[in-house]
């Protein structure tokens, strides 16, 4: 071994992930697509709407995953774009009566640029620096939208209100055919889902490109990465923007199914869940996104139930129980099925 | 001449790929041997399997005493120093430091500031840089000082892994005079990995050939040395 | 003028609550090379221990020591059952044990002693420190206390061959082991002497925040600040970003207009960022030399 290859054995903090695993089977994948489209209508809308933000946190978690498991960049301050998103899609609809489909590429756009320009002094930092970072971030923005400079836009301390969105006129009507009537719920969950299927199969092809073999180069050892012409520079904040803007999209379909943006709901909180979200799917494995979102959505509520005094502890409990029986996540679960289909298989 | 040394039927793993296919070699008391072998043959997994490093299965006596479910620091502490490929320095420390730590498992003081004197007699350069952070140090005066740091372990086994790689002809040649006059003076048996089979024939007394996980070959160095066919097929010159 | 050294005085011995912190999350970052987000808690968690000596009529000084044992045997009690299993895992696995170490503490002490402020008595009185209006005794005391620990951390380090050997097993734990040190054990000695620096932190800033289980999270986020800023491989360095990263929000909170108590923190944490973009090691850390 060589005094680079010593580098090597001692920095990887983000394992990778084979390529060839990186996503379900396609027979998994339109399983849980059947699933993901026909649950929705024999169910109540409370669940409905559960259901979205179980999409919403997923594409967050997912952005997460490219930024940390892809380019191996770690953030604790995802919270912050998806606040910005949030608050673009509310202020759009509210103060400028923007159609609410358009506020989300606005909204992506806008992430994807601030999370390029926090990228840029970013690149000198790395590791625990960087989480430190991103942390100050996430810490700054609910005190950033509580400054009454902003108060005009932002509403301030109380936030502002979101108009739930209808089903557009062409679909009410072909429905109308069939007697049936679509819920706003229904529909913002199907709005979503389309949303996220987009972003997912992006996402991977993102991965599978160049950029994405670019990105993985410099998670695994960014000293041979820039030795072999990678533009190192250019890849980390394009890592940042892409997974900025993503996590802006989340933020404003969370505005939107929510109907409420305000500062407190966007704090620390919000982003070590997400990073909790993103460990326990399995770090780098796209689909794992949606186990970790489920996770950090229905855990502390089953928390709570066990125990109102001690939900806290019941909460560290249940994660420690799931990152001990898996360190590597839902991903571990996946394969481990995997095999054991394979073997049974060849019975 | 008692076996210092026996490994039986030594199997080891990486994951679920196989590395050693089933190792049978002894190493006398005082000797220098040479394990030999093109590059992915094995010859690092059979050191750290002796360490127990790496998942293994088969038998390792040092000195009648089994080695298989002792840990690596047990294992360095019944007197086996290990050498690692990479030197294993630590670079964020000095390098007297190093050298200290080398004797951390001794009791006596007074021994290890004369055996610390002792490493700066073999290598003057180390004596020079002692208070420099040793990752600042060159290839070769690391791997000098990784060779130190073993002996201070006061060690009857040494495991050596590749000394030569990356050093200039010179350097390795003072540094392979120092392992012999080690084992003849001091008394250490050495086991020495290298893929620079000519001059590590020169220095040992015997040698093996391991390819791909076995032991092709066993002898005197002299021997396969002399031995064209065994150069040519095995050894590339 | 005179506002200005009064206030640099003043974010000094602030600072000195900061310093106390840094120094027990870079106790831990030399013992496992990661920072650990629950020390704030276990801290927490040892001075309410204290507390309730106390309240049952242990002296104070009686209540310190026997506090700061059982800290120390906690920590490694902590670490060998709940994160030696993870030795093998990611990092980030690891860092959301921490966070759910974390969730427990706080939630089990907010059970035991609920969350209504206490008040939390100082061995060093509260009387103004030499005349001065700006340093209580008490404040020159957690000073006093803080050099005393970090004095003593610097002797185990260097000076020890224990000390010595939890560095090298930091450093390079295959090295170590190759040395015949027991890295496993050297993890588990490092988390019960940051748990036993962080209590001491806990009693002592406790008079000044008050005692109640989220006493520590500001605290902890400045200390962690402050062991970045002054580089995480000296206790020196940890001491010295504390003092400063103490100055720094004073300042911030005096002459930046409409900074209220909210934003000091990210202003805060922007300058150190600042910091280090430019001095990625830190103030005091020892850049670690690469070969290529």
């Amino acid at each position: 071994m060589s005094a680079a290859e010593e580098i090597v054995a001692e920095g990887q903090a983000v394992e990778a992930v084979p390529k060839r695993a990186m996503t379900l089977g396609t027979g998994t994948s339109l399983v849980l697509l059947a699933v993901l489209l026909l649950v929705p209508l024999l169910v109540k809308n409370f669940i409905i709407f559960q259901m979205t933000m179980l999409l919403i946190y997923g594409i967050a978690v997912l952005a997460l995953n490219i930024l940390t498991g892809g380019s191996g960049q770690f953030s604790l301050g995802q919270s912050a774009f998806y606040a910005i998103g949030a608050y673009t899609s509310a202020i759009l609809m509210e103060h400028f009566d923007v159609n609410y489909a358009l506020t989300l590429p606005i909204a992506g756009i806008l992430c994807f640029a601030v999370g390029f320009l926090f990228g840029q002094p970013a690149l000198r930092l790395s590791g625990v620096y960087l989480a430190l970072a991103t942390f100050a971030l996430a810490t700054a923005m609910p005190q950033l939208l509580k400054l009454g400079f902003f108060e005009k836009w932002t509403g301030g301390v109380q936030g502002l209100v979101v108009t739930k969105p209808e089903a557009p006129e062409a679909v009410q009507s072909m429905l109308t055919w069939f007697q049936l009537k679509m819920s706003q719920d229904m529909w913002l969950y199907y709005f979503t889902l389309v949303v996220t299927v987009a972003i997912y199969i992006s996402s991977v092809n993102l991965l599978r490109s160049r950029s994405g073999r670019a990105f993985m180069a410099i998670r695994d050892n960014e000293i041979a990465a820039s030795a072999m012409g990678v533009d190192v520079a250019l890849y980390k904040t394009l890592a940042f923007g892409v997974s900025a803007g993503i996590t802006g999209v989340a933020g404003g379909l969370g505005a939107i199914a929510v109907q409420f943006v305000a500062p407190d709901s966007y704090t620390i909180t919000l982003a070590i869940a997400l990073f909790l979200g993103m460990v326990v799917g399995g770090v780098g494995w796209l689909p794992g996104s949606i186990v970790g979102s489920a996770f950090i959505i229905f855990v502390p509520n089953l928390a709570e139930s066990i125990s109102k005094g001690l939900s806290g502890a019941v909460f560290g409990v249940l994660l420690f129980l799931v990152i001990f029986l898996v360190p590597h996540g839902a991903r571990q679960v996946a394969m481990v099925s995997q095999q054991l289909i394979a073997k049974l298989k060849q019975r | 001449m008692t076996a210092m040394l026996n490994v039986k039927d030594l199997r080891a793993y990486y994951g679920q790929v196989q590395a050693l296919h089933g190792l049978n070699f002894s190493l006398n008391e005082g000797s220098l041997t040479t394990l030999l072998g093109a590059n992915g043959a094995g010859k690092t997994t059979t050191l750290r399997a002796i360490c127990n490093m790496v998942r293994s299965t088969g038998a390792i006596e040092f000195e009648g005493k089994p080695l298989a479910s002792r840990s690596t620091e047990t294992i360095v502490r019944l007197g086996i120093a290990h050498v690692p490929q990479g030197r294993g320095t630590f670079t964020t420390l000095t390098v007297e430091e190093n050298l200290q730590l080398g004797a951390i498992t001794r009791r006596d003081r007074v021994g290890i500031v004369a055996d610390i004197e002792r490493m700066y007699g073999y290598f003057p350069v180390l004596k020079q840089r002692y208070t420099q952070q040793a990752g600042t140090l060159s290839g070769g005066e690391q791997q000098m000082l990784a060779v130190a740091r073993a002996l201070m372990l006061r060690p009857r086994l040494m495991l050596l892994d590749e000394p030569s790689f990356g050093l200039a002809p010179l350097i390795v040649r003072d540094l392979f005079e120092i392992l012999g006059r080690i084992n003849r003076e001091d008394k250490v048996t050495i086991l020495v990995v290298e893929q620079n089979a000519q001059l590590a024939l020169e220095l040992a007394d015997q040698a093996y050939v391991i390819e791909t996980g076995r032991i092709v070959m066993a002898g005197g160095a002299k021997q396969i040395a002399n031995n064209e066919d065994v150069r040519k097929s095995y050894l590339g010159y | 003028m005179e506002l200005f050294t009064n206030q640099i005085l003043a974010g000094i011995s602030t600072g000195a609550i900061y310093a106390c912190m840094a120094l027990a999350l870079v106790m831990i970052y030399q013992a496992i090379d990661h920072l650990n987000f629950a020390q704030g808690e276990m801290a927490m968690f040892s001075t309410f221990i204290s507390w309730q000596l106390m309240q049952w009529g242990v002296p104070y000084w009686v209540a310190f020591v026997i506090t700061l044992a059982f800290s120390f045997i906690a920590g490694i009690a902590i670490e060998r059952i709940l994160f030696k299993p993870l030795a093998k895992a990611p990092i980030l696995t690891n860092v959301a044990g921490f966070i759910a170490l974390y969730s427990i503490i706080n939630s089990c002490a907010g059970l035991i002693w609920d969350f209504t402020i206490k008040q939390y008595p100082t061995p060093f009185g509260s009387s103004p420190f030499l005349g001065s209006q700006l340093i209580s005794t008490h404040q020159a005391g957690m000073i006093g206390i803080t050099l005393l620990m970090l004095l003593g951390l610097f002797y185990f380090f260097r000076y020890t061959r224990i000390g010595l050997a939890m560095r090298a097993a930091a450093s390079v734990p295959e090295s170590a082991r190759l040395v015949g040190i027991n890295t496993s054990w050297m993890i588990a000695l490092g988390w019960g002497m940051a748990a036993a620096i962080g209590s001491v932190a806990g009693m002592m800033i406790a008079p000044v925040v008050f005692l109640e289980p989220n006493m520590m999270l500001g605290v902890l986020i400045y200390g962690f600040a402050a062991a970045v800023l002054g580089g995480l491989t000296s206790p020196f360095g940890a001491v010295i970003g504390g003092f400063l990263v103490g100055t720094f929000e004073n300042l911030v909170g005096t002459y930046i207009p409409g900074v209220g108590n909210e934003l000091k923190l990210p202003i805060a944490l922007a300058l150190i960022i600042t910091v280090l973009v430019v001095k990625p090691a830190g103030l005091f850390g020892r850049p670690i030399v690469k070969r290529v």
